[in-house]
């Protein structure tokens, strides 16, 4: 039987936000005036008290049932509450109204290497940050050499830790966070320090986590990590529960949301009429480009990494004209082209006298650039010469997906490449 | 019948497996509520018990690395304090000193008093220092007041090795009291500890007593009996005296220590007790119910 093993129920956290205190205050002159008026400071402390405080309400009427074994992504933007819910499972605050009920041993790692003593070796280290994460001495001890192997920092155990290098740091500490094994495992944006290949690690203990049927509530901004390890998420906005469904759609609607106050140019239906992109010396021919993602969604300004692309070009020939095409090409902010798209390549051209309102249809099955903002040109050539042009048509913001299944991109470069690797067997050599 | 013995033995052991692995089940079971963590924070108290271990050998770890002298520091402080404390009191003073060596005296008032002023500063300083802990990590607070206390306990007992020393120069015998001084040093605890929680939560809303904690230390040398005997107090005050927690524990040091002329004064003793005592409930009590806005506003 599949049990739930979190369940949160009408969760709500209130802060109160002081504001400018009058310099007036400290023990001293507390005492002082209490000494020298009471009953009027009584009074006026209250009521300095009332007007100055202010509420703030970091979560609201939050309730979520987690199963055991699922992997639950929660999505939102800075300041939408994740920190604050995790602080409340983990106990390190109280609520103020609601309940949590936990079914199993919960450790969270809300920042690598909390309880680490600079001054102390990296032996010693592990034994205080496990002792403190809530492992006993025994467990530790049992533990240390996987710990140790899983850090690659053998040889420096015996140094204080403040002399090793932030990656050494960073992967000692979550290598004793990652062995603590506990039910629940509940991670805060542990990905987004240290480099891929820590990355990597992190995300490998991870899926062993939920191989081993762990709980896994990850918070994290890298929405690749979030699609490939999570079958679940949840999107907080301002404290509030958006959106709790599958991870790709909790995805969608996040960005959605975010892109939801974008400018004209990150609309999907652009009238390309009177264009200030367009040169003096065209005639205006083009008429709207509307562009699509893969379900025939109107996009809305951003496209997943190797998502699919549609677009709808229509245009109003002036005369009759033989070999008309159309034109879209990608440039990067800085005015680099990218790559283009251009119904010329097409073989299955059709090669008609045409005349009036043509409709371009063009379907580009991955666009495979690194996330980032590209911009979009339109073009219409008669005969590969060019009649029309809008540059910068429409802005396109790249978003990070799981292009390669693995939950990390590279970060360099423009092209994302369809590449398998392999070793050669026959020239292994394997370590006995 | 044979085959149906041992049927009934595995069927047994099975129930005994489950029970056992619902009873793990059940303990891990855990609910959060605003205002009803009281049941678990003494079952957390049990469970994070190693830790009061680690914190403490944490801070004595890192007191001594990178030092030459390293743990002779913990002698030196109260030699020389001893040794000044002697010259002003005893020889320029001319103050009573019961029979013994004024040293000696003087010896057996500063080990607790030392143990408590370092208790104290520590203590207080403890949550504050340990901010980055309680911001991100659960576990009872409690326990890092209680360390750092410990650690003063630590430091307590190497001095006391210095005490034996000092009797061991003056040929001094101790008399049979002396078993009741473990009692003594567990009231000296009682007191630094009371203190420190009442200090640990307030510094954390109060940044002050950080400077109201050393000032209210030194200014106690000289008013508890460490210097002097109690003895010096004209018996009107002596009474009120024993407000002060220390003035029990020092006189209960010397009188289980020294014996001979320096005898306790009851009633003094108790008053000392119970003002230990209420420290002790009150401070757990305050700390208890500002605990849970610490991380909120450390």
């Amino acid at each position: 039987m599949i049990e739930t093993v979190i369940t949160v129920e009408n969760l709500s956290k209130r802060y109160i936000i002081g504001h400018q205190r009058p310099k007036d205050d400290g023990i001293r002159h507390v005492i002082e005036a209490a000494m020298r008026a009471p009953f009027a400071w009584c009074r006026s402390r209250r009521e300095q008290k009332e007007r100055q405080k202010e509420e703030f309400w970091a979560l609201k009427d939050v309730s979520l049932a987690v199963k055991q074994g699922e992997v639950v992504g929660i999505l939102g933007r800075n300041g939408a509450g994740k920190s604050t819910l995790l602080k409340v499972l983990s106990r390190i605050t109280e609520p103020t109204i609601g309940r949590i009920h936990l079914n199993g041993r919960l450790a969270s790692l809300l920042e690598v290497g909390t309880g680490f003593h600079p001054e102390l070796t990296g032996r010693e280290n592990v034994f205080l940050n496990g002792a403190i994460l809530g492992m006993s001495r025994e467990e530790i001890k049992n533990k240390f050499d996987e710990i140790v192997t899983f850090a690659e920092v053998e040889k420096f155990l015996d140094t204080p830790v403040k002399r090793y290098s932030s990656g050494m740091y960073v992967r000692l500490a979550f290598s004793v966070a990652a062995h603590v094994d506990p039910e629940i495992l509940v991670v805060d944006e542990v990905l987004a320090v240290g480099d891929v290949a820590f990355q990597k690690k992190c995300l490998g203990k991870m899926e062993e986590a939920h191989a081993r049927s762990r709980t896994v509530l990850f918070v994290s901004h890298n929405l690749a990590a979030v699609e490939n390890l999570c079958t679940r998420a949840v999107v907080l906005e301002q404290g509030q529960m958006v959106f709790d469904g599958p991870a790709k759609e909790a995805i969608q609607f996040y960005l959605e949301s975010l892109r939801g106050n974008g400018t004209a140019s990150h609309s999907d239906v652009i009238d390309l009429r009177c264009s200030a992109g367009r040169p003096a010396k065209y005639r205006p021919q083009l008429k709207r480009l509307e562009l699509f993602d893969g379900d025939d969604r109107p996009l809305r300004g951003t496209i997943p990494a190797g998502g699919m692309l549609k677009a709808v070009i229509q245009v109003e020939l002036e005369k009759p004209c033989l070999n008309v095409d159309a034109e879209l090409a990608f440039y990067t902010p800085s005015g680099e082209r990218v790559c283009t798209a251009h119904s010329a390549y097409e073989p299955l051209r059709n090669h008609k006298r045409r005349m009036g309102e043509q409709i371009f249809l063009c379907e580009i099955e991955s666009l495979p650039l690194i996330p980032g903002e590209y911009k979009i040109h339109v073009g219409l050539d008669i005969a590969l010469r060019e009649v029309d042009c809008v540059e910068d048509a429409a802005g396109l913001t790249v978003v990070m997906s799981d292009f390669y299944g693995t939950g990390v991109l590279p970060t360099q470069g423009v092209f994302l490449l369809n590449n398998r690797w392999s070793l050669d067997h026959e020239k292994e050599e394997v370590m006995p | 019948m044979a085959a149906s013995k041992s049927q009934n033995a595995r069927d047994r052991s099975w129930m005994i497996l489950l029970a056992h692995e619902n009873l793990e089940y059940l303990m891990y079971q855990l609910t959060i509520e605003a205002g009803k963590t009281e049941r678990e924070y003494w079952r957390d108290l049990w469970k994070y018990r190693e830790l009061f271990y680690f914190l403490a050998w944490r801070d004595l770890l890192v007191r001594y690395k990178q030092t030459v002298v390293g743990v002779a520091w913990s002698l030196i402080r109260p030699l020389l304090t001893m040794l000044i404390l002697t010259l002003v009191f005893g020889k320029f003073g001319k103050m009573p000193s019961g029979g013994v060596p004024y040293a000696l005296l003087v010896f057996c008032g500063m080990l607790p008093w030392q143990f408590f002023a370092n208790a104290l500063s520590e203590s207080g300083n403890s949550l504050v220092s340990n901010s980055s802990l309680i911001s991100k990590i659960y576990f009872p607070r409690l326990i890092v007041p209680a360390s750092s206390v410990i650690t003063s306990l630590v430091d307590f007992l190497i001095s006391a090795v210095f005490l034996i020393v000092l009797m061991i120069w003056y040929r001094f015998v101790p008399p049979a009291t002396i078993v009741f001084l473990p009692l003594f040093v567990l009231l000296a605890f009682a007191a630094s500890f009371g203190i420190g929680l009442w200090i640990s939560a307030l510094m954390v809303e109060y940044r002050d007593f950080r400077f109201i904690v050393p000032f209210v230390v030194q200014f106690g040398l000289y008013i508890s009996p460490v210097g002097f005997l109690s003895s010096v107090v004209p018996d009107g005050f002596r009474f009120l005296y024993s407000l002060n927690p220390m003035v029990g524990v020092i006189d209960g040091f010397r009188w289980c220590l020294l014996g001979g002329q320096h005898s306790m004064y009851w009633p003094g003793f108790a008053l000392s007790v119970v003002s230990v005592a209420s420290l002790a409930a009150t401070g757990v009590w305050y700390f208890r119910r500002m605990e849970r806005t610490f991380a909120d506003v450390i």
